[in-house]
């Protein structure tokens, strides 16, 4: 009898845990802020300034998922984690998501059972050498040491890579950015390699970026985006409707500039009409309200803005938009209808 | 008469259970334990259940499967394409070996230090406190980085040595480089070849029977040279007259083992620069070296106070006793002290081994891809067998440690005092 009464609450407990984790939105609206997991610190995606804010390409997505479900961008509360403590934390709920140049890979989506959001950041892992080595391609790179931030798919990627072309190298794993720019800049590794945008990234915060160069190989398929845990599909459509609601607004044209006067009233264009809530209830199909669009735009602007502020060609990290522009101007940034 | 009635004819009370002293403190026991096994059943139970939750239930499956990674330092052949549970291996063989170095030479340090802090020199006595308090009290992972960070800033990088700026040391035979220290690796040119075993597996291991050979020899040697001191003993106690056997028992040892090494064909390899790296010799990793420094340089301080206590805790009047007896300084000490204060050093000893090797764990600080780097690293990281990996490694940690102990332990019983 009371090993049942024992048994039951057990079962009662553990029905309480998994109802628990399946209502995320309300528990960022319980707690008031987000919990975004981001980088440990890498210029133009994720970087704490001097003040101790946030900013950077993934910090947006963070702060406009955290405008439309909360009404504030800066109701963020940002974990930065490295490339081997980000699935732990996610999966263990010390996140709501992890906006950290993750690349989406089937065994992640599937066998860590994580949900990808969308793609934010279309990339392929490059490599960077010094001028002074006088290679020019990454197959030239027989014997080689190479720093690789480890818990990372360009881990895999280069062993992958090295195996295929029948040349040896001696990897040195490292935990984050930072640690291998310094064993990079050192020489105690002849080239380091991770995603191309953190190449980009890397190469601009050095002393004398023009000694160094982003070889011309890119050796994988790198899609990079924001994710959640699986199992609360209304947490995963937030946030893959937030971020496609920033590339549709650089489709359809609203800016931070014109979001305001857009939203305040119904326009000519029906379907920036559904996206800004003027028309419609997009969002009240989310758990969300009518405006949770307008203010996630209003905060760091739409995705082509995000990009140019952060990343883009007159920023020091100076990426082109290429494979990222919209798909209206010969890119793969593409969202689907809202409708 | 009066009788007396029976005093406890009536049986056992369940009552008694509680309010008999006799049973009381059992039933107590009783039901703590139940309380304990319930408490670990339910944390167990809600573990396992949120991890079906989740969808990952436990399982070990992801042991077989493909690491896909490489790994710098493998003392076994190991390639991407070899499972999870090799790499793991490789990584236990690197946790290993760390340890080894690091243990080794820590106790040698930390002996040498601590009969020096005992020193009459003021100096030298000063400067060993200083040495022991300063590592002592800054930790362990702090030094490690500092070692690191030296390593890679200061010393000059491979392309350095080509350009002349920098020059290998030792008539060409060692490189030092900001990579690590290549030096001469002994090789032979007619070897015995491996003996492997576990066939395909993913324990496969090779043996050198060259070792083998060689460390035969070499105890053949030492068994041989033990037996020349126990003649040398025996004489020494029929006489009184010791001989001269320091010759005797030094060539009963080298000789035989100088013939196998010229029959296996003993030469050197040496490192060579070739492309972007050194080729050749034996290559002893940044990573490697800094931890095997900064963990015995830490642990030899602790181990240092060890000793200096152990040999404070031999009475004095055993040293003037044996002065008196006409005992010289040296044996005194050899023969005296420290097999007195061995009793005293030896078991806080054991806790200094296992901790370094516990320590060896920070190893992923500096990129050594020791049992935490692989198994509870990358593994982790590419599986998401959080829970499982864990187990695992903490699994093979305590194994690691309780075959510490258990052979210091041997040992401490083979020094300490025999009670009668």
């Amino acid at each position: 009898m009371k090993k049942s009464a024992f048994l039951g609450t057990l079962a009662a407990a553990t029905f309480a845990a998994g109802f628990a984790a399946a209502g995320t939105l309300d528990d960022v609206k319980a707690a008031g802020e987000l919990k975004c997991g981001v980088s440990t610190g890498l210029a133009g995606f994720a970087l704490a300034n001097a003040n101790g804010v946030w900013d950077g390409f993934d910090v947006a997505v963070c702060r406009a998922v955290a405008a439309a479900v909360l009404g504030d961008g800066n109701a963020v509360k940002f974990v930065p984690t490295t490339g081997k403590t980000r699935f732990t934390a996610l999966a263990s709920g010390e996140i709501d998501m992890l906006a950290r140049n993750t690349t989406w890979t089937f065994s992640r989506d599937v066998d860590l059972k994580f949900e990808f959001a969308g793609v934010n950041y279309y990339d392929g892992q490059g490599f960077m050498a010094p001028k002074a080595l006088g290679i020019s391609s990454a197959k030239e790179l027989d014997g080689a040491t190479v720093c690789i931030q480890t818990g990372t798919t360009t881990e895999l990627n280069l062993a992958d890579f090295f195996r295929a072309n029948g040349i040896s190298y001696d990897p040195v794993p490292i935990e984050t950015n930072s640690e291998a720019q310094a064993q990079y800049l050192a020489g105690a590794c002849d080239v380091y390699t991770t995603d191309a945008s953190g190449l980009a990234s890397t190469r601009a915060t050095f002393e004398s970026p023009d000694d160094h160069m982003v070889l011309p190989e890119i050796v994988s398929k790198e899609p990079l985006g924001p994710l959640v845990r699986h199992g609360d599909n209304n947490w995963g459509d937030i946030v893959r409707w937030t971020l496609n609601a920033l590339i549709t607004a650089e489709e359809l044209g609203v800016t931070s500039m014109n979001v305001a006067k857009h939203s305040s009233e119904a326009g000519k264009n029906p379907e920036v009409n559904r996206l800004l809530g003027t028309e419609g209830d997009l969002g009240g199909m989310l758990g969300l309200d009518k405006a949770w669009a307008s203010r996630a735009i209003a905060v760091n602007g739409n995705y082509g803005e995000i990009f140019e502020k952060n990343i883009g060609v007159n920023t020091p990290i100076g990426i082109a938009r290429g494979l990222n522009a919209s798909w209206t101007e010969g890119g793969l940034i593409y969202s689907a209808p809202f409708r | 008469m009066t009788a007396i009635p029976d005093p406890s004819k009536q049986g056992f009370k369940f009552s008694q259970l509680l309010y008999d002293t006799r049973y009381r403190s059992m039933t107590i026991q009783i039901i703590a334990l139940i309380g304990i096994l319930l408490f670990f059943g339910w944390l167990i139970n809600n573990t396992a259940s949120n991890l079906a939750t989740l969808g990952k239930p436990i399982q070990f499956k992801f042991l077989g499967e493909p690491a896909s990674y490489d790994i710098n330092q493998r003392l076994l052949d190991y390639t991407s394409r070899d499972t999870h549970l090799r790499a793991s291996l490789i990584g236990l063989l690197n946790t290993l070996i760390l340890a080894f170095m690091g243990c080794v030479t820590a106790t040698v340090l930390g002996v040498a230090i601590g009969v020096m802090r005992l020193s009459k020199n003021w100096l030298v006595a000063r400067v060993m406190t200083l040495y022991i308090e300063t590592f002592r009290n800054i930790p362990v992972l702090l030094w490690i980085i500092i070692v690191f960070s030296i390593m890679i800033e200061t010393m000059p990088t491979p392309s350095a040595f080509r350009s002349g700026e920098a020059s290998m040391m030792l008539y060409d035979s060692i490189a030092i480089t900001n990579r690590g220290v290549y030096v001469p690796e002994p090789l032979f040119s007619r070897s015995l070849g491996d003996w492997n075993l576990f066939g395909t597996s993913s324990l496969r291991f090779g043996i050198s029977l060259d070792l083998v050979v060689i460390l035969i020899t070499l105890f053949v040697g030492i068994f041989a040279s033990r037996k020349v001191k126990k003649n040398a003993d025996k004489i020494q106690n029929e006489t009184g007259m010791r001989p001269t056997t320091w010759w005797k028992r030094l060539s009963l040892i080298i000789f035989p083992v100088a013939i196998i090494l010229w029959i296996l064909g003993l030469y050197l390899g040496y490192p060579e620069l070739k492309g972007f790296n050194f080729k050749g010799g034996t290559y002893m990793r940044n990573s490697l070296i800094a931890l095997w420094v900064a963990l015995s340089l830490y642990t030899a301080a602790f181990i240092a106070e060890n000793v200096r206590a152990g040999i404070q805790a031999v009475s004095k009047g055993q040293s003037e006793a044996a002065h008196a007896l006409g005992i010289s300084s040296s044996r005194t000490m050899s023969l005296v002290i420290l097999p007195q204060a061995l009793r005293i050093i030896i078991p806080p000893l054991i806790s200094q081994y296992l901790n370094l090797t516990k320590n060896s764990s920070l190893a992923i600080a500096v990129g050594y891809m020791d049992l935490t780097g692989t198994l509870m690293g990358i593994t982790l990281n590419q599986t998401g067998r959080e829970l499982e990996t864990v187990l695992m490694g903490m699994a093979v940690y305590l194994a690691i440690s309780l075959a510490i102990s258990s052979v210091m332990n041997w040992y401490n019983n083979s020094v300490k005092l025999v009670e009668r």
